[in-house]
């Protein structure tokens, strides 16, 4: 099954064009990355397939539902781990978990029941009753992305997760990712060539707001002719002439 | 439940800042015991307790739009704002979700003052109670400026604007230090013309038990704070989508 399906996605602020007729299919369970360097139009992508701006033009579907006319219904399968850590740092990382799966219309016992369980399953509990705003920065990042998957979300998506993360805390978040991946689908952003390598199933390139190339890792260098996925990376992304 | 969800949360943010809420709470009450402790060392009844109390409330009511400001303006501005924007909330949850943990932090604000009002020498009767409902529609209207200034401040001005201009205006506009008739002129005419000293006035009277004098302050209040609120929700709710455009 189609997990999203975007035709001719456009997103125009005044003259500058962030995504231009973004044409993406992606399957149900899979982990697809979206990689381009800053300002390649990924988080403008995210920002739309996640109803939270609207498209200038064209439209996406996500498991069917129009973000533009259904995007109440698109909202209820998905969940979003922003680029920054999204927490409220007053709240203690129970109360964060049991706050997002209420406001996904879980009550109070049933919220209290998924926070225990995303709390094992994350191994949190040693800084369950802690103010989330105290937490290290992999800590933060670790809640930040329960609190996404507590409302179960069919589509997830990971805007750089491991953004300033050092090597334990990524290779521990790698993880988690790697054990969600098959059950949701989740959308992957990252400057972390590797990260994109290492966890996803399928690679998008995205250019100056199109979407260049799509494929495995493999099919990717295979098709640049590269040694790495850097050298591919960056010679789908028009870079190699600047860099040499 | 979302909307619970939202206001639980938004609840524990606001109480558990201890700084603002000490000072909100214990602001007020601070004035109320130097203003008594004045007016016992001079002859003139210039702070009469009774006179006191519903414009101490008043005033203290200015730091719930500061709470409420700070609290809107700061999540505005944060990525957990994104994370409540994608999911299903509908601006309804959002606004209520806002306002509901507002309304009994409000009416907490007005009964302590009112209880350490008792300890100075006011008296508990019928009228109190009153008192405290007719400054229901204050409430609400400080609720919805703070709402309005968190939806188009950032905290920052918030602070400025509701910490520092509001709180003046719901002191020197309101005729709790001083009567509004020894200044005279255009300067109470403008005081007339906003909510304050009609919702102290209507507090008042509540208090001396002179009911038929309740009304005309109060739809004072109450026009303000419908308009208030109904222009808050308007500007929370655009700001809200252009804020992700």
């Amino acid at each position: 099954m189609i997990a999203i399906q975007t035709e001719n996605l456009t997103k125009k602020y005044k003259e500058k064009v962030a995504v231009n007729s973004l044409d993406l299919l992606v399957d149900r369970g899979e982990l697809f990355a979206l990689l381009g360097v800053n300002g390649a139009g990924k988080t403008t992508a995210i920002k739309m397939l996640s109803c939270l701006i609207k498209p200038t033009k064209g439209d996406a579907t996500v498991f069917g539902k129009s973000i533009i006319s259904e995007s109440f219904e698109v909202k209820e399968m998905i969940n979003v781990s922003p680029q920054e850590t999204a927490i409220a740092p007053n709240l203690t990382v129970r109360e964060n978990l049991e706050f997002i799966a209420g406001i996904h219309g879980n009550d109070k016992k049933s919220a209290r029941e998924k926070a225990n369980q995303i709390i094992s399953s994350f191994g949190l509990e040693e800084i369950a009753k802690d103010r989330a705003g105290i937490l290290s920065g992999g800590w933060q990042r670790r809640l930040s992305i329960a609190m996404a998957l507590i409302s179960e979300p069919q589509l997830l998506f990971l805007d750089e997760p491991t953004l300033g993360l050092d090597v334990i805390a990524r290779r521990e978040l790698w993880n988690v990712i790697k054990k969600m991946k098959g059950k949701v689908t989740i959308i992957l952003t990252t400057h972390y060539l590797e990260e994109a390598v290492h966890l996803s199933d399928r690679i998008g390139i995205i250019v100056k707001g199109e979407l260049k190339e799509t494929g495995t890792a493999e099919e990717l260098m295979k098709k640049t002719c590269a040694k790495t996925f850097e050298d591919a990376f960056i010679t789908i992304s028009g870079e190699g002439d600047a860099i040499i | 439940m979302k909307t619970m969800a939202l206001a639980t949360r938004n609840s524990k943010e606001i109480l558990r800042d201890k700084l603002n809420l000490t000072f909100g709470l214990g602001f007020p009450v601070v004035l109320l015991l130097l203003l008594t402790a004045i007016q016992s060392n001079i002859p003139a009844e210039i702070f009469v307790i009774d006179q006191l109390t519903p414009g101490i409330a008043v005033f203290g009511l200015s730091f719930i739009s500061l709470f409420s400001g700070m609290l809107i303006a700061k999540d505005r501005t944060s990525s957990l704002m994104l994370r409540l924007f994608t999911s299903p909330l509908t601006p309804g949850n959002f606004i209520f979700g806002y306002t509901i943990p507002l309304l009994p932090m409000a009416a907490l604000q007005v009964g302590v003052c009112f209880s350490v009002a008792f300890f100075l020498g006011l008296t508990i009767d019928i009228n109190i109670m009153l008192a405290i409902i007719v400054l229901i529609p204050a409430m609400v209207l400080f609720i919805g400026i703070g709402l309005l200034c968190g939806s188009v401040f950032t905290d920052r001005q918030v602070g400025g604007i509701c910490g520092a201009l509001l709180t003046n205006l719901s002191a020197w506009l309101s005729g709790t230090w001083f009567d509004l008739d020894l200044v005279g002129g255009t300067f109470r005419s403008v005081a007339e013309l906003l909510p304050f000293v009609h919702a102290v006035d209507a507090g008042r009277a509540a208090i001396s038990g002179e009911y038929a004098a309740i009304w005309p302050h109060l739809f004072w209040v109450i026009g303000y704070a419908v308009v208030v609120m109904v222009i808050a929700i308007i500007v929370f709710t655009g700001k809200m989508n252009s804020d992700n455009n």
